[in-house]
């Protein structure tokens, strides 16, 4: 494979006995563990009553504590950040990048063995993290799950492992482009804190400037106002990944926009079936997997095309 | 000659590239193992290397010499195929770096300036991964990782972090690396810096028993002119992106000395009449004081009349010596007159 297997391999070895990699798993492990025990607790006494009483634990917030789906949310472009910032700029620091390129190996098995070792690393994170709060939460409320809450906790994850992959794309182009670790590693705090704070702000800044006496009074245009600030929104893959994850563990979810009262009049409020809920969030899935692609080519095709001199 | 067994071996694999090596006659037995035809590489406005054309026999350590920013490192990442030439041609081992770069870099061993080593993994597990990457099987890998510690006088530190290696240790660990992958051709960009004058020597013992055992080729670039002499047969002097001379240091000096030689001579009595009977042995064109000796220049071996003049006439002669150009000086011409 020109290298790729035993770049992957070696690099997965080095992620998984890193001391950054525990830390990181520590840290999601104890917020998850937290917030699904708390949920766990406030909504026992409506394990009766409830349907997909599973799906509620990662979904229910109590008091300050934020949902388990949150803490994925901030902390996930965390994990992707650390995981990558150093990895081409690392090596050429270092200078074990040319002895690297001097072996008989696609030069592109570099970037792209580092890439998957770091997704299988963030892969095997979520899925073990999840698989224990889950257990935790089977303990504590004495529920179990149905296979149709299984197959979204299952989908829950692969959104999951798309989001901090866009992050981790990020991060290597990072790394790719710039020199000093620190400097990448910022660069990557910047685009986080920019893409999950600034850009709602951005948007409702934007839609506000749309918004004139003659928009209150017509429902069309607010909408249409409301819907601009949706969309322009949805450039951050933090609100892609809300959606996505709020469709898929809440089923009784329907819609991911504003709808006027007319379109919601004799509606039965039943929990869509797993597929028709893929339906409603393709168009984000598509969104983060897109964005991941893009930044990974973006970081793929700089380093392709850097001169060795400066490796 | 254990070349014979090398060279039919191998001769089958050699076709590929558009510079095939030529294999001579019988009687030379030589292979050309890299041939660069005036090679360009400019970087940003920068010429770095311009028009080069230089050949590497096999068998042979060719010493690349000159001056820091000469162009050296670059020459040597584009033997590698780490960078493409602006323009020229590069064979090495028949395939061409930038068409066919894993070949190449299946059987040549890079040794960079700054070898470095994951620090955080042991020696042996720093090996292994550079077998790895040279798609050895596990048994193979093995056997080649043990043999190059050994060889390097590494074995009993294996299983240490090399980040607790000192320099020297380093870079025998980079030579073992360089061994593991069975290299035709090893290149090694100045691999004495820094070194104490004891893992010099090591150093330079180290290449010259591996080339013999390995039937290596080996090229060798650094501006330590000693060093240089001691275990080069071929030497190519690279000033500013240009190689201005190349062959053995016999052949640099000669080329230098121009046919001439200079004596130093030291006798008693030391006067006019010592000038008129140096001046009148045949051979002699020249006779001016350095200091507290003669300083007498030859075009044919005048020694042994010296000898016999200042003899004959029963003066003493105190001093009588060829001055042979060393690298040094050599050196110091070329970059001079550059």
């Amino acid at each position: 494979m020109g290298g790729l297997f035993a770049v992957y391999r070696k690099e997965l070895a080095d992620h998984l006995g890193s001391r950054r990699f525990i830390i990181l798993f520590v840290l999601i492990l104890f917020a998850g563990l937290s917030s699904v025990y708390v949920a766990a607790q406030s909504i026992r006494d409506q394990v009766a009553n409830s349907r997909n009483v599973f799906l509620l634990m990662f979904t229910t917030s109590s008091g300050p504590l934020p949902p388990f789906f949150t803490f994925i949310s901030f902390l996930g472009p965390l994990v992707g950040l650390a995981l990558a910032f150093d990895s081409i700029n690392g090596e050429r620091n270092r200078g074990t990048l040319s002895r690297l390129l001097a072996q008989p190996i696609y030069r592109d098995a570099v970037v792209n063995g580092k890439f998957l070792a770091a997704l299988t690393t963030v892969a095997a994170m979520l899925t073990s993290i999840v698989v224990i709060v889950s257990a935790l939460g089977i303990v504590e409320l004495a529920v179990i799950p149905t296979s149709q809450e299984l197959l979204r906790v299952i989908a829950f994850l692969i959104v999951c492992i798309l989001y901090v992959g866009f992050w981790l794309a990020l991060a290597t182009t990072f790394s790719v482009l710039l020199r000093n670790t620190a400097t990448a590693a910022l660069a990557g705090i910047a685009a986080w804190i920019f893409l999950t704070f600034f850009v709602s702000m951005i948007a409702d800044a934007i839609a506000n400037a749309f918004v004139s006496a003659n928009t209150l009074l017509d429902p069309n245009a607010i909408l249409q106002v409301t819907q601009m600030r949706d969309m322009i929104a949805r450039i951050s893959p933090d609100t892609l990944f809300q959606e996505a994850t709020v469709a898929i563990l809440m089923p009784n979810i329907r819609t991911l926009g504003p709808i006027l009262i007319s379109q919601v009049v004799g509606l039965v409020p039943n929990p869509l079936p797993l597929s028709q809920s893929l339906l409603l969030i393709w168009p984000q899935v598509v969104g983060l997997l897109a964005l991941m692609a893009i930044c990974f080519a973006i970081a793929y095709v700089k380093f392709m095309t850097q001169e060795v001199r400066s490796l | 000659m254990a070349q014979a067994t090398v060279t039919s071996k191998r001769s089958t694999v050699e076709t590929q590239g558009h510079l095939a090596p030529r294999e001579q006659s019988a009687a030379s037995r030589e292979r050309i193992i890299v041939e660069t035809r005036d090679l360009v590489k400019r970087y940003e406005g920068v010429t770095a290397v311009d028009g080069l054309s230089f050949q590497l026999r096999e068998g042979e350590i060719f010493g690349l010499l000159g001056p820091n920013g000469a162009g050296k490192t670059t020459t040597i990442l584009m033997l590698m195929g780490l960078t493409e030439p602006t323009s020229g041609s590069v064979s090495v081992i028949g395939y061409d770096p930038v068409r066919q770069p894993l070949q190449v870099k299946r059987n040549v061993g890079y040794l960079p300036e700054h070898v470095a080593m994951y620090d955080d993994l042991s020696a042996q597990e720093n090996l292994y991964y550079t077998a790895d990457l040279n798609g050895l099987s596990k048994v193979e890998a093995k056997a080649r990782v043990h043999y190059a510690l050994e060889r390097v006088g590494l074995a009993e530190v294996a299983h240490k972090k090399v980040g607790t290696f000192s320099h020297g240790m380093r870079q025998r660990l980079g030579i073992a690396d360089v061994l593991v992958k069975k290299p035709r051709l090893i290149i090694l960009d100045e691999p004495t810096i820094g070194l104490d004058p004891e893992a010099v020597n090591q150093l330079l013992d180290l290449i010259l028993a591996m080339q013999k055992e390995e039937h290596l080729t080996v090229l060798l670039s650094s501006h330590q002119l000693q060093q240089v002499q001691r275990i080069c047969s071929r030497v190519g002097i690279f000033v500013k992106g240009r190689m201005i001379a190349q062959g053995s240091i016999e052949q640099l000096a000669e080329q230098l000395a121009g046919g001439k030689r200079t004596l130093e001579v030291a006798a008693q009595p030391s006067g006019s009449e010592l000038v008129a009977a140096l001046q009148s042995i045949p051979g002699v064109i020249s006779v001016e004081l350095a200091g507290d000796h003669w300083r007498v220049g030859a075009t044919e071996e005048v020694r042994p009349a010296i000898a016999r003049t200042i003899a004959e006439r029963g003066w003493s002669l105190y001093h009588l010596r060829q001055r042979d150009y060393g690298l040094e000086e050599i050196y110091l011409k070329y970059f001079q007159g550059a």
